[in-house]
């Protein structure tokens, strides 16, 4: 079967962000840009399907300027196939992403699409419920772990109280939780590979989707710092301060 | 304006968070009404038709929404919710799991996990774990919105005297079907509302050594959470995450022990109160947040810990 994968390129999660003082935003102009974690583990989690015989191909999606061809050879030197690259330096907020995803698949006919559950920017957790919504597919948010069998999909979840199993039919959307797989990094010879694999180039009107903007964003600010308070010397002196200070035990 | 608040709850009780959704609903102004979607989830009707400020409480009682499957529970909510100006609800797993699907029916966009309400469009929220914080400007003509209920203070439990009225609406999407939960059991509040939480790290080294923590927790009727290195180790369950990835909290007193304070952790934590953190790492990014730091080997502090606490409690 056939595998898509959305990826996104987003600030690395180890860079520490600076609000521009402008407060139209963050400043991402020489920041260090990587795939959002969870799409890592998105990619991650179509290989092993195809190292197991269940995917057939697997083909990774993005949708971002031109650099975010970057994201595309990372997801293919992890052992995609093949890119589509929907590019648009337009911001594009998750509904769009969506639908512009929603016509991949239709062009695609994926049996599974994977995305992560959340982007580290926006942190929306929005875009894989949507597509979701959108092509009439069942959707395994949060996923633990995967189990594909004949025309059905196992999914175990993380929920608040713990985990939650369901059984989607196929096609099905998935979104990755932290524990679903831990990825692996990409060999040097499947870098040189990835760069021979083939990128498909498209712009949002080639799909018949408008990019706008239903969300307008009026400022971004810093959050308001905390103070770091004291160092106590003890476990006595520390309960003293929560007890008779703090007040809080 | 109206709002519909969709609740969230076990079919036996109403999700305390609820009531921060609807002081949310509430800021917004306007009439507010509550959904409640389940399968014999009628004492949650009850409950919910004392909450202050609701006008209204719609009931759809069928297994259909028992387990609040999002593609089910999303086609209810899109049908009842379009003669609203504002859907409302927690952005807990279920919130964030049938919310967006809502809004993609609906065709409009989803503001994510609210933390202040400026106007009836006009929304303030974390971007970037939280190292950001974004005002944003809902354009669609409805408005779908998962709200944190640490944002928030919950409105009164009783004192409304709603309206009950049944739905009768069954969607099935026939797309999923649950197959098991496995939910976690405890004596211990529940993390998300708690006034006291304990936490531990990768420092813990195992999940035996999570019993002295508990220990010091049941002392002082504290929820225990983990970061993600002490749930990815296997030490805890998924459901302890505090994070920007897990649970957000904002308890009285917060507890770090064995946490270096990373900003996907200081994310889901940075708005308690009080801030405690023990750690051998001088240097621990933990103790720039902290307001009680105590630089110390945990395996010798925490029972000293729970000594001291013997004798003040
Ligand atoms: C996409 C993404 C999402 C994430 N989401 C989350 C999230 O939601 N929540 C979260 O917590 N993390 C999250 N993380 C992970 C985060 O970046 C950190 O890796 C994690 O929080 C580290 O956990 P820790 O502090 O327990 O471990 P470490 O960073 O390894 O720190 C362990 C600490 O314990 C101290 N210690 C060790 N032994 C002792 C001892 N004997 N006595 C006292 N102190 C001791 C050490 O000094 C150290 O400071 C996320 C990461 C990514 C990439
Ligand atoms: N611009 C994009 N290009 C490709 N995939 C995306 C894009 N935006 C969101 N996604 C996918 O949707 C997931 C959740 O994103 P979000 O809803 O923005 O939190 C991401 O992890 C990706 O898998």
């Amino acid at each position: 079967m056939k595998v898509l994968v959305a990826v996104k390129r987003v600030i690395d999660y180890n860079v520490k962000v600076r609000v521009k003082p402008d407060n139209t935003g963050v400043d991402l102009a020489n920041v260090k840009m990587a795939m959002n974690p969870f799409c890592e583990i998105a990619v991650e989690e179509a290989v092993r399907l195809k190292e197991k015989g269940v995917a057939a191909e697997i083909v990774v999606v993005t949708i971002g300027p031109k650099a975010s061809q970057e994201q595309i050879r990372t997801a293919l030197a992890l052992g995609a196939d093949r890119g589509i690259h929907i590019e648009t330096d337009a911001e594009v907020q998750s509904l769009e992403a969506a639908k512009l995803l929603k016509s991949v698949v239709e062009k695609e006919q994926p049996r599974l699409v994977i995305l992560g559950k959340q982007s580290i920017d926006s942190d929306n957790n929005q875009t894989g419920q949507m597509l979701a919504a959108l092509t009439g597919m069942g959707q395994g948010t949060f996923a633990s772990e995967v189990v594909v069998e004949g025309d059905k999909v196992t999914v175990t979840r993380e929920i608040d109280g713990g985990l939650m199993t369901v059984g989607l039919k196929l096609p099905a959307v998935i979104t990755t939780d932290l524990r679903l797989n831990e990825p692996r990094y990409a060999s040097l010879p499947n870098i040189m590979k990835a760069k021979k694999k083939p990128v498909e180039n498209m712009s949002p009107a080639d799909l018949g989707v408008e990019v706008t903007s239903r969300l307008t964003t009026l400022k971004v600010e810093t959050p308001a710092s905390r103070k770091a308070g004291i160092k106590v010397a003890d476990v006595a002196e520390l309960v003293d301060k929560l007890k008779n200070e703090a007040k809080v035990i | 304006m109206s709002i519909l608040v969709i609740a969230d709850h076990d079919n036996n009780k109403l999700t305390p968070s609820t009531l921060n959704v609807v002081a949310a609903a509430t800021a917004i102004g306007g009439d507010i009404d509550i959904l409640i979607s389940g399968e014999n989830c009628g004492t949650v009707a009850e409950a919910a038709a004392t909450v202050a400020g609701v006008n209204k409480v719609l009931v759809a009682d069928n297994p259909v929404y028992g387990h609040s499957l999002a593609e089910n529970l999303s086609e209810l909510v899109a049908e009842v919710g379009k003669g609203y100006s504002h859907i409302l609800a927690s952005a807990g797993t279920t919130g964030k799991d049938f919310m967006p699907r809502v809004a993609a029916l609906l065709d409009v966009a989803q503001v994510s996990d609210i933390m202040r309400v400026e106007s009836e469009d006009t929304f303030v929220r974390p971007i970037y774990a939280g190292n950001a914080i974004a005002t944003v400007k809902a354009n669609d003509s409805i408005k779908v919105i998962t709200v944190r209920p640490t944002g928030f203070d919950p409105v009164a439990a009783e004192g409304g005297s709603a309206a009950v009225e049944a739905l009768d609406i069954v969607k099935d999407a026939g797309l999923s079907e649950f197959i098991n939960e496995e939910l976690a059991k405890s004596d211990r509040p529940d993390l998300s509302g708690a006034d006291i939480v304990v936490s531990g790290g990768r420092g813990m080294q195992n999940g035996e050594n999570f019993r002295m923590l508990e220990a010091v927790a049941d002392q002082l009727g504290a929820a225990m959470g983990a970061s993600r290195a002490a749930v990815d180790a296997g030490f805890v369950p998924n459901d302890m995450q505090v994070g920007q990835t897990g649970k957000i909290v904002a308890p009285q007193l917060y507890i770090a022990v064995g946490i270096s304070g990373a900003i996907q952790h200081l994310a889901g934590m940075g708005d308690s109160k009080v801030i405690a953190a023990i750690n051998k790492d001088e240097d621990a990014p933990i103790f720039q947040v902290a307001d009680y730091g105590l630089v110390a080997d945990l395996f010798e502090a925490v029972p000293q810990l729970e000594e001291e606490l013997k004798k003040v409690l």
